[in-house]
């Protein structure tokens, strides 16, 4: 072969036909060898990362990952295999390898595999994206970084200044054995800023526009644009410096009002984990964990007061979000699940094998995958809590005596999801119904059940946020995904406060 | 290729690239030269274009895993995968592109990004030059026996784990994985470091009612831990961990298993990073030369310890030295990249991640001394504390103290006049770590230990007085 044809033969060979026909032949190759069933999941998944400290750049670097893992079911069981050797002999020993394995599999098999029935789909799909943010110069976004570092570095006692950003994109390509074939790209943007400050015996952080990372979307460089990281620079190096001398959270059980980003983490702990069918059925035991929301708690649980409403919703009709997809990685199609209505326990996150398994008509549509060498697994979507009646003013003036917290520090909950403890960057003391000072250390704890039931005010639509978080592992081996959780504040009575600083 | 004809040729479709430990083993692995091969195209296409430097890491990962819960195998999964990492500096500006694609048209196009990216950010006057040749201790990390296992071996272990929960009435669920890595980092002034090991690591929890309990090796030797001894542990701890009591949160004695010491102690990993106490986010800021912990806690990061894994250089190819951070309780010595070793007028440690980075550097294998007790021994001599198996979900409340919170997981046992005499429910723990350091009581022999939450590390197992419990979840 002419070395420039070998050239441009090499620059396809990872195209949209040649991903297509790799899907297509490695399911081929696992039929032939007898597989009863078949996905494949090809992906290209492209990354920029940026950050700034002290006002110099910290980190800057672009990777791209492309590969193909195919999941085979043979003798009733389960075998995986990926590989990043995009040729048709190479995708076919992937499929030929997973065969295999799902023959060793066999040896410690109590049942077959079955799946809920599912149809089929031929579909392409592009997730929201006005401005790739890979077709921004790097030179942008630095200075933009740069500008809000600095702005940080201004206030006096600031010891340590942190901004980042990150940009993923996200082909895949799915095809099954029962004839699905589904091109999907999701372009995911994130940013975030931090100011620290150490002080005599005490290190204090704020964050916005939330910590570990910031907010992250589905959504292009639009995003980025939207937060006026430079507006809130000053404001939260002006915080973390006065959380030095603010009184510390108090040790006692009242009025806890969460604000929307804390309230997301909540969710996502303490509603999005236990609803895992995989958890409920012990498939996670000896990692993630179980949860306490066995079989027999479905529709016969009250979760939450009256007032809570919880769904996990991939749709886009939901929001752009982490969790927001048009068909998740076994080729189900996004859904809407009801997971409390009006309190009561309604819903679980299932698979197309777990929801056979407890009986459902059909998977929730729930399987993702951090990348083309991972299998996919069960994964909260965007659970979300749906926005109440409640004015944001109106929400503070009613209350009495209460503490307002925000911005997650720390999260921590039991391997069933029962017993947990929150702290945040910051809260502020309620009197009379205004704020009236800022508290530094603050924390609370409480059983899950309890506490949700325990919440007697949630917000509007005017203030409710759609929050991606992007770090959320499970699995072994150990996979990260993006998960999407709204809220608006919501206040909850009988809280117990400050024992993550007590040392009675 | 049809399938006719490929039954002719007496293959089974799909086998051609396969290695020969049967049906399930991956492609072959492509082992030091071929990475080798990459690297040098990777410094060629630098040289050729004229970039004064260029450094270029390639790592293959090939793993497997079994996984099971109930009894039976649920998920089996394996990978092989090549990464090419280039980083190229130019005019005190740097970058890294990394790429899975080895083509030369894509290495090309990743150095031509990494340029571009280098050029589009400041200057940093403090960029350093990459660093020459160096020489590297020796170290044999890669056990054949570990890189043959195959798919059919692990699932043949797990059958006998699962086959005595069937016989005891308890439900099995854990992880078999095996697999290895070969890493190759070269630079256009002539540095070359290659490493290779292989990883094989066991765990299983055992599922009593609602009682379970847990254990877990790791290593480079699979022949070095035993899943079925591993198996009757957790088997044998869940009967005990039957119907606990619930015993109110307060302050306790209590006596940490190797992997409960590891998964907090763990956490103090970045606070030795120089560049952590520089920013003032360490547990350490203001503090080196101070007794920071009791006499009887030492502390080193020992890569050559022989039940360390991890290749004996950093991120910039530095060789990693030894480094005694705490003696006795005093906070002795840092971490040091060569560019926070810079800063501080001293050496590097070969502990850097790779550049560019704003975190600096970290000790990956730490190492706390062991004392003459064991576990017997400290239960024998407690009154009354408890018997710690795991933690679980741990996360830092307050960083200056290190108060550290998380909850109590998978065994928790009442030890009174010497004895274990109850399982009891779990408790969330707000625990100071420097506190908890100057509280330990005894030490037993120190060994690799491994948990969910932090690094592996050569631990003992503790008996700690004062140990904080705030409050106690349903189970």
């Amino acid at each position: 072969m002419p070395l420039f044809f070998d050239k441009y033969f090499q620059c396809l060979r990872t195209g949209e036909f040649f991903m297509w026909d790799y899907c297509g032949h490695s399911l081929d190759i696992a039929r032939l060898r007898g597989a009863t069933y078949a996905d494949v999941r090809a992906m290209h998944i492209r990354q920029r990362d940026l950050t700034t400290k002290n006002g110099k750049v910290g980190t800057l670097g672009q990777s791209e990952t492309i590969g193909l893992g195919i999941r085979v079911v043979m003798n009733g069981a389960w075998g995986f295999a990926s590989t990043d050797l995009l040729t048709r002999d190479g995708v076919a020993a992937c499929a030929a390898q997973a065969v295999g394995i799902a023959k060793a599999s066999a040896l410690a098999k109590k049942e077959n595999v079955k799946l809920a029935p599912e149809g089929s789909y031929v579909d392409s799909w592009q997730g929201p994206c006005e401005k790739d943010p890979f077709e921004i110069p790097v030179e942008t976004q630095f200075a933009l970084l740069l500008a809000v570092d600095n702005a940080m570095r201004k206030v006096k006692s600031v010891t340590l200044t942190e901004t980042d950003m990150q940009f993923r994109k996200i082909d895949s390509w799915f095809a099954s054995s029962e004839g699905s074939k589904i091109h999907q790209r999701r372009v995911i943007s994130g940013c975030g800023i931090g100011a620290t400050s150490f002080k005599a015996d005490a290190i204090q952080k704020r964050s916005y526009p939330n910590s570990f990372g910031g907010q992250y979307a589905l959504a292009g460089y639009e995003l980025v644009e939207s937060l006026n990281l430079l507006g809130n620079a000053p404001r939260i190096a002006e915080e973390v410096v006065a959380l030095h001398s603010a009184a510390a959270c108090p040790q006692k059980t009242g009025t806890l009002i969460l604000g929307g980003s804390q309230l997301g983490l909540q969710i996502h702990e303490s509603v999005g984990h236990p609803i895992e069918l995989d958890r409920v059925l012990g498939q996670e035991a000896n990692f993630a964990g179980t949860s306490f929301l066995t079989l027999d708690k479905l529709n016969n649980l009250k979760y939450g007061s009256s007032i809570v409403n919880v769904v996990a919703d991939a749709r886009i009709a939901h929001g752009p979000s982490l969790g927001t997809f048009a068909y998740d990685d076994e080729g189900v199609p996004a859904q809407c699940t009801d997971v409390i209505k009006d309190g009561e326990f309604r819903g679980y996150l299932s698979s197309r094998e777990t929801a056979r398994l407890v009986g459902l008509n059909r998977s929730g549509g729930t399987m993702r995958t951090e990348s083309w060498n991972r299998l996919p697994m069960i994964r909260m979507t965007n659970v979300s809590l749906l926005p109440g009646e409640w004015n944001y003013d109106n929400l503070i003036a009613d209350t009495d005596d209460g503490i307002l917290m925000d911005t997650n520090r720390s999260w921590s909950i039991d391997d069933r999801r029962y017993q947990f403890q929150f702290s945040t960057e910051i809260a502020w003391e309620i009197k009379g119904g205004k704020i009236v000072r800022m508290l530094k250390n603050p924390s609370y704890s409480g059983i899950t059940t309890e506490f949700w039931n325990s919440c007697d005010a949630i917000c509007d639509a005017k203030n409710w946020t759609l929050w991606g978080t992007p770090n959320c592992g499970k699995g072994q081996p150990m996979q990260t995904m993006g998960t999407g959780h709204g809220a608006s504040p919501a206040r909850f009575r009988n809280i117990k406060f400050g024992a993550a600083f007590s040392n009675e | 290729m049809s399938p006719a004809k490929t039954k002719r040729k007496l293959t089974k479709p799909g086998e051609k690239n396969l290695t020969a430990h049967g049906p399930s083993a991956g492609p072959k692995v492509r082992g030091e030269n071929e990475l080798r091969a990459i690297a040098d195209t990777v410094l060629r296409l630098a040289k050729s274009r004229g970039i004064p430097e260029t450094e270029v890491h390639v790592e293959e990962i090939v793993s497997a895993l079994t996984r099971f819960a109930g009894n039976t195998i649920h998920q089996h999964v394996a990978e092989q995968g090549i990464t090419v990492s280039i980083r190229t500096a130019a005019d005190s500006r740097t970058a890294r592109v990394t790429t899975n694609r080895v083509d030369e048209d894509s290495l090309r196009a990743a150095l031509e990004n990494s340029l571009s990216l280098a050029a589009s950010q400041p200057k940093d006057p403090q960029l350093l030059r990459m660093l020459p040749r160096q020489k590297y201790p020796r170290v044999n990390r890669y056990i054949p026996a570990t890189a043959l296992l195959s798919a059919e071996d692990r699932a043949r272990a797990v059958k006998r784990v699962c086959d005595l929960a069937d016989k005891r009435g308890q439900d099995a669920a854990g992880i078999f994985e095996s697999g290895q890595t070969h890493s190759l980092l070269a630079n256009s002034q002539g540095l070359t470091a290659a490493y290779r090991q292989t990883q094989a690591e066991f765990s299983v929890t055992f599922q009593q009612g609602s009682a379970a309990s847990w254990a877990k090796a790791n290593g480079a030797d699979v022949r070095n831990f035993d899943p079925q001894k591993l198996a009757q542990t957790a088997s044998d701890k869940a009967i005990l961990a039957q119907n606990p009591i619930e015993l109110p949160p307060g302050h306790y004695t209590v006596i940490l298993e190797p992997a409960a010491v590891l998964d907090l102690v763990g956490f103090l990993f970045y606070d030795f990073a120089a560049t952590a106490v520089q920013d003032k986010r360490s547990c350490f800021a203001e503090r080196m030369g101070k007794a920071v912990f009791g006499k009887n806690i030492s502390i080193t990061d020992d890569a050559y310890h022989p039940a360390q894994l991890g290749a004996p250089f950093d991120g910039e190819g530095y060789p990693r030295q030894q480094v005694s951070l705490v003696e006795k309780g005093v906070l002795r010595n840092l971490v040091y990249s060569r560019r926070s070793g810079k800063v501080a007028h001293t050496n590097p440690t070969g502990h850097g991640f790779p550049l560019p980075n704003e975190y600096g550097e970290a000790p990956l294998n730490l190492v706390v001394a062991g004392g003459s007790s064991s576990i017997p021994e400290m239960i024998a001599s407690t009154d009354r504390g408890l018997l710690v198996t795991r933690l679980w979900y741990i996360r830092e409340v307050e960083p200056y103290e290190k108060v550290m919170t998380g909850m109590t997981r998978d065994g928790l046992f009442l030890v009174e006049h010497g004895k274990v005499t109850r399982s009891v429910r779990n408790f969330r723990f707000n625990q100071s770590v420097l506190e908890m350091l100057r509280n330990v009581e005894r030490l037993g022999e120190a060994r690799r230990a491994t948990g969910e939450e932090a690094f592996e590390m050569v631990v003992p197992p503790m008996k700690i007085g004062n140990f904080h419990f705030s409050e106690a979840t349903k189970f």
